[in-house]
C-alpha cells in the first residue's frame, strides 16, 4: 500500500505495549508497528504466516479473554492492547535420531514434563494455526506418535503455547520430535527412492547425461520439444512409451 | 476481508464456465502449451526483464558492464557499512573452521555435513536461525525418484528447458544426480513427504515438468524440510554454534588472498566482530526486498541479496543476474496478503488460470517466466485483467476445481496453510477462486561457483539462491528447496576437505574493501549508500521527518 492510499484511509487507536498509536484499520499488526515508527528486528521473519516470528497477544479494555496471533496475518482492530512475544526461553532435549525409537519412552525421557499436563487445553486456545496442541500432547502421553505428528503438522513453533502453558510443558519442540521420528520409524520407507538412489550410485545414468551434456543447444531444444509429457489426469502407474533413458 | 459485491459478481463467470472445464480436465484436455517459439515471443514482449530501464551497466568491479537490475547495482555501486582503517583485525571474537553465512536451507545443509566431515561450524544468521526463504517454499522439491517412468535424463532436459538452454551443464547434471540421494538424506532425518499407505513418495507436476516429479509436504514443503534441518543442527550444538540476528557485513580476506572470515553486525547491540574461519560458506540467499521494479515479492523480510555485495566487493563475478524470477502467482486480494505466494501446486493439482470472462488464455503449467508473462499480457494489452478493490489487477486461479476433479476435501487437506489463511479472511478457497498476479519471488543468478560450490576466492564457497548458474535464465518450480540441499551439502563436503587440504594460515586484511572504494571513486561514482542493505526500509516517512536526532546508516537506524 503506498503512503497516499494509507493517508486516505480511516484511522483506529491501538496500544502497542501500552501506548498508544493511531494506525490505517484495514492494515496488519505487522505492518502498523512500522507505521508507528519501529524498524522490525525482532518479531518479524516471512511476513507470510509461516515462520512463527511474530507472536503477538492481545486484549481489549474490559474484556478477560487474551487473543493470539501471527502480527503478519492479523488485522488491527481498535483499541486492542497488544505486545509482541518474538522469543521464548524453551527446552531443547539433545538427541541422535538414528539412536532412537518411536515410544513413549523416548518421548518422556526427552521430554520428562509432558506428563504434567494439566489438560487445561491453553496451549490449544494459544495457537494462531488453530492447531489442536491439548490432543497432540494427550497423543505424546499416550505414545501415539502418528497421532502427535498428524495434529501437530501445521506448527510454525512460534511458542505461544509454550509461553502461556502452567504445566511449564514446552509443546512444540516435542511435536518435532514426534515428526521426526514419524518421518523416520513409522512412516514406510520409499522403496522407490531407495532403488533410484542405489542405480544412481552404479552410475546407469552417467552416460546419457554425459551424451546430453555434449549436445548442442539446437538439438538439445529438439529433445525437449519432442520430450513425452506425462498426463496431468495419469495414475500413478503410467509408464512412458520410450523407455531408452530410464 | 471476504470478497467485495463486485467480485462476487465476476465469480459468476468463473462458476458458469466451471463445468465445462473440469468435464474437459476430466478428459485429459489441456489448454495447448506454447512452442519455444511462441514462448520467446511471449517473453520479449511482456517479461519484466526485457522492460526499457530493466537493466543498467556495473561500472566497478570484476562485471564491469554487465548489465542487470538497477536496484542490485545501486548496491554494488555502494561503500562498505565499515571504514576498513577504524576496525582492527586482530581482536577475533570467534575462531572457527567453517564459518557459514546465512541460517537457511543452504546454510544449514552446509553445516551438518561440515560437521560430519570433522568440522567445527559457526553459522552467523542475519535474523533467527531457519528464517529464509527457504521456510517459505511451499509446493515441493523434485527429484527423479520413480525409475518406471522418469529419470534423471528427464530432469536435465526440463531445468535446462526451463532456463532457455543457458544453464551450465555440469551444474545441472549435479543437480540431476545427487536429487535423489538429497530426498533420501531427508526421508532419513524424518522429514514428513506426503506418502502413499505403502510409503510409496505422492508426487505431482510442476511448471515445465515433463513427469511428475514434485514431492511435497502437503503445502509447507520448506518449512517441513527447514525445521527438521534446523532441529537436527540443534541435535549437534556441540560443533555448530549459531549466532542469530549477526549479519555479515564484510568478507575477511588473508595476505594471500584466501577467504579467512567475515565481519558480523550485532543488530541488537550495533557492535562489530571479527569472525576468523578457515573457510567460508556463502549461503545468504537471495534479494526479493529490494523489490525490483516496484513488484510486490513472497520473500523473507531478510532477502536483501547481502551475500552478492560481500562477493563481488572481494572479486567473485556474478552471473544470470540479468534475469529475475517473478512467481505467477503471488496474492493480490485481500490486499494484507499482497504478494503472498499461492503454491505453484494448486496448478499442479489442475486449477486452471482465468481471465475476467472465466476463460482460459494460457496453459497452467507453463514454465514461471512465460506463465507470468501471459499473465501480464492478459491484464495489459488484452484488457481482461480483474480490477481489484485497491486498483491493481489479477487473475483468477480457480482453486475450487480441484475439489470438483479429485474428490471433496482435497483443497483443505492438501493446501491446510492456504485454506486457513484464507478462511481467516473470510474466503473458503475450495469454494471460491484465489485472486492473482506475478510477484517478485527468485533471485536466478547470482555468484559464478562451479560443481563443488567452489569460487573464484580459495576457501571461499557458494550454495543456494546467491549463487547463479544452475537453475540457467528461468528456475523451475522445485528446484529450489533441490538446489538448497544438493548444493549445500556440497559446500559443506568441500569446505570441510579445503579446511583439512588447501588450508594456509595468513594475516587478516581489508584491502579489497579499500581497493573497492578506490575503484568506486575513480569511477566517478560519489555516494553515501551503503550495501549490503540488511533490512528493507518499511518506514513511515512521516515518522521520518519528525525523527530529529536519529541517524540512519542505509536503511538501518
Amino acid at each position: 500500500m503506498s503512503a497516499e492510499e494509507i493517508k486516505r484511509e480511516e484511522l483506529v487507536p491501538i496500544f502497542i505495549m501500552g501506548k498508544r498509536y493511531e494506525v490505517p484499520s484495514s492494515i496488519t499488526i505487522q505492518k502498523a508497528l512500522e507505521y508507528a515508527g519501529y524498524q522490525l528486528i525482532r518479531g518479524c521473519g516471512c511476513r507470510g504466516g509461516i515462520c512463527g516470528a511474530c507472536g503477538t497477544v492481545y486484549r481489549f479494555p474490559g474484556s478477560y479473554k487474551i487473543e493470539i496471533g501471527l502480527a503478519c496475518q492479523t488485522v488491527v482492530q481498535p483499541n486492542m492492547y497488544l505486545t509482541q512475544i518474538p522469543f521464548f526461553p524453551a527446552t531443547k532435549s539433545i538427541y541422535d535420531i538414528e539412536k532412537i525409537k518411536p515410544t513413549i519412552e523416548t518421548l518422556v525421557k526427552a521430554y520428562p514434563e509432558l506428563l504434567r499436563c494439566l489438560q487445561c487445553n491453553t496451549c490449544t486456545k494459544s495457537c494462531p494455526m488453530d492447531i489442536e496442541v491439548m490432543d497432540y500432547i494427550a497423543a505424546a502421553m499416550r505414545g501415539d506418535v502418528a497421532r502427535l505428528a498428524e495434529l501437530s503438522f501445521d506448527c510454525v513453533m512460534c511458542g505461544l503455547c509454550t509461553a502461556r502453558c502452567p504445566a511449564e510443558i514446552c509443546q512444540y519442540n516435542i511435536a518435532i520430535l514426534g515428526r521426526r521420528l514419524y518421518g523416520k520409524y513409522i512412516a514406510l520407507k520409499a522403496e522407490h527412492l531407495a532403488s533410484m538412489v542405489k542405480e544412481v550410485e552404479k552410475g546407469k545414468y552417467e552416460q546419457m547425461l554425459r551424451g546430453l551434456m555434449d549436445t548442442d543447444e539446437e538439438t538439445l531444444k529438439d529433445l525437449y520439444n519432442k520430450r513425452e509429457i506425462e498426463p496431468e489426469q495419469a495414475a500413478e502407474d503410467w509408464t512412458p512409451k520410450d523407455k531408452i533413458y530410464l | 476481508m471476504p470478497y467485495t459485491s463486485e467480485l462476487k459478481e465476476l465469480i459468476k463467470k468463473v462458476e458458469a464456465t466451471r463445468p465445462a472445464r473440469v468435464e474437459k480436465k476430466k478428459r485429459g484436455e489441456e489448454f495447448p502449451l506454447l512452442s519455444l517459439k511462441e514462448r520467446e515471443e511471449r517473453l520479449k514482449k511482456y517479461h519484466p526483464d526485457f522492460k526499457e530501464g530493466s537493466r543498467k551497466e556495473i561500472r566497478v568491479g570484476p562485471n564491469k558492464g554487465y548489465a542487470i537490475s538497477p536496484e542490485i547495482v545501486n548496491l554494488l555501486e555502494a561503500k562498505s557499512r565499515l571504514n576498513p582503517d577504524v576496525i582492527d583485525l586482530n581482536r577475533v571474537a570467534y575462531e572457527t573452521d567453517i564459518l557459514v553465512l546465512g541460517g537457511g536451507g543452504a546454510g544449514t545443509a552446509a553445516a551438518l555435513i561440515a560437521q560430519e566431515n570433522g568440522a567445527k561450524v559457526l553459522i552467523a544468521t542475519k535474523l533467527r536461525h531457519g528464517d529464509a526463504n527457504t521456510m517459505m517454499a511451499e509446493g515441493g522439491i523434485q527429484a527423479a525418484t520413480k525409475g518406471t517412468k522418469d529419470s534423471p535424463y528427464y530432469h536435465y532436459l526440463d531445468v535446462l528447458g526451463g532456463g532457455h538452454f543457458k544453464n551450465p551443464p555440469e551444474l545441472v547434471y549435479t543437480l540431476v544426480t545427487e536429487a535423489p540421494k538429497v530426498l533420501a538424506w531427508l526421508e532419513g532425518l524424518g522429514c514428513m513427504f506426503t506418502k502413499f499407505p505403502e510409503g510409496r513418495l505422492q508426487t505431482l507436476h510442476g511448471g515445465g515438468t515433463s513427469r511428475k516429479r514434485m514431492h511435497y509436504a502437503a503445502d509447507i514443503t520448506g518449512a517441513e524440510i527447514m525445521r527438521t534441518l534446523r532441529d537436527e543442527a540443534r541435535n549437534r550444538v556441540e560443533q555448530i554454534k549459531v549466532l542469530e540476528f549477526s549479519p555479515a557485513v564484510e568478507l575477511i580476506l588473508n595476505e594471500y588472498g584466501h577467504c579467512a572470515g567475515a565481519v558480523l553486525y550485532n543488530l541488537e547491540t550495533e557492535e562489530y566482530f571479527i569472525v576468523k574461519a578457515k573457510a567460508v560458506v556463502m549461503a545468504t540467499g537471495g534479494s526479493g526486498r529490494l523489490h525490483i521494479q516496484g513488484f510486490m515479492t513472497t520473500n523473507h523480510y531478510g532477502a536483501t541479496g547481502d551475500g552478492l555485495i560481500l562477493g563481488y566487493r572481494a572479486g567473485v563475478k556474478l552471473c544470470f543476474l540479468h534475469s529475475v524470477q517473478y512467481h505467477p502467482t503471488g496474492a493480490v486480494f485481500p490486499e494484507q496478503a499482497e504478494g503472498l505466494l499461492i503454491t505453484e501446486k494448486f496448478r499442479g493439482a489442475g486449477a486452471n488460470v482465468l481471465n475476467i470472462e472465466g476463460e482460459q488464455f494460457v496453459n497452467e503449467r507453463e514454465p514461471r517466466d512465460v506463465e507470468s508473462s501471459c499473465f501480464i499480457r492478459e491484464c495489459t494489452e488484452i484488457g481482461k485483467g480483474i480490477p481489484t478493490p485497491t486498483g491493481k489487477l489479477g487473475i483468477w486461479l480457480d482453486s475450487p476445481m480441484i475439489d470438483i476433479v479429485m474428490g471433496e476435501g482435497v483443497v483443505k487437506r492438501e493446501f491446510p496453510g492456504k485454506f486457513i489463511l484464507f478462511k481467516r479472511y473470510g474466503i473458503d478457497i475450495s469454494k471460491e477462486p484465489m485472486l492473482v498476479y506475478p510477484t517478485l519471488h527468485y533471485q536466478n543468478g547470482g555468484l559464478e561457483y562451479n560443481s563443488r560450490c567452489e569460487t573464484s576466492i580459495p576457501g571461499f564457497f557458494s550454495a543456494g539462491e546467491v549463487s547463479g548458474g544452475v537453475h540457467g535464465e528461468n528456475r523451475l518450480m522445485g528446484n529450489s528447496l533441490l538446489d538448497v540441499c544438493v548444493f549445500g551439502r556440497i559446500a559443506g563436503i568441500s569446505a570441510s576437505e579445503y579446511v583439512r587440504g588447501k588450508f594456509k594460515d595468513g594475516k587478516l586484511t581489508l584491502d579489497h574493501v579499500r581497493r573497492y572504494h578506490k575503484e568506486l571513486e575513480e569511477a566517478g561514482i560519489i555516494t553515501d549508500r551503503v550495501a549490503p542493505m540488511l533490512l528493507p526500509d518499511y518506514s513511515n516517512p512521516q515518522v521520518r521527518e519528525r525523527q530529529l536526532t536519529a541517524h540512519y546508516l542505509g536503511t538501518i537506524r
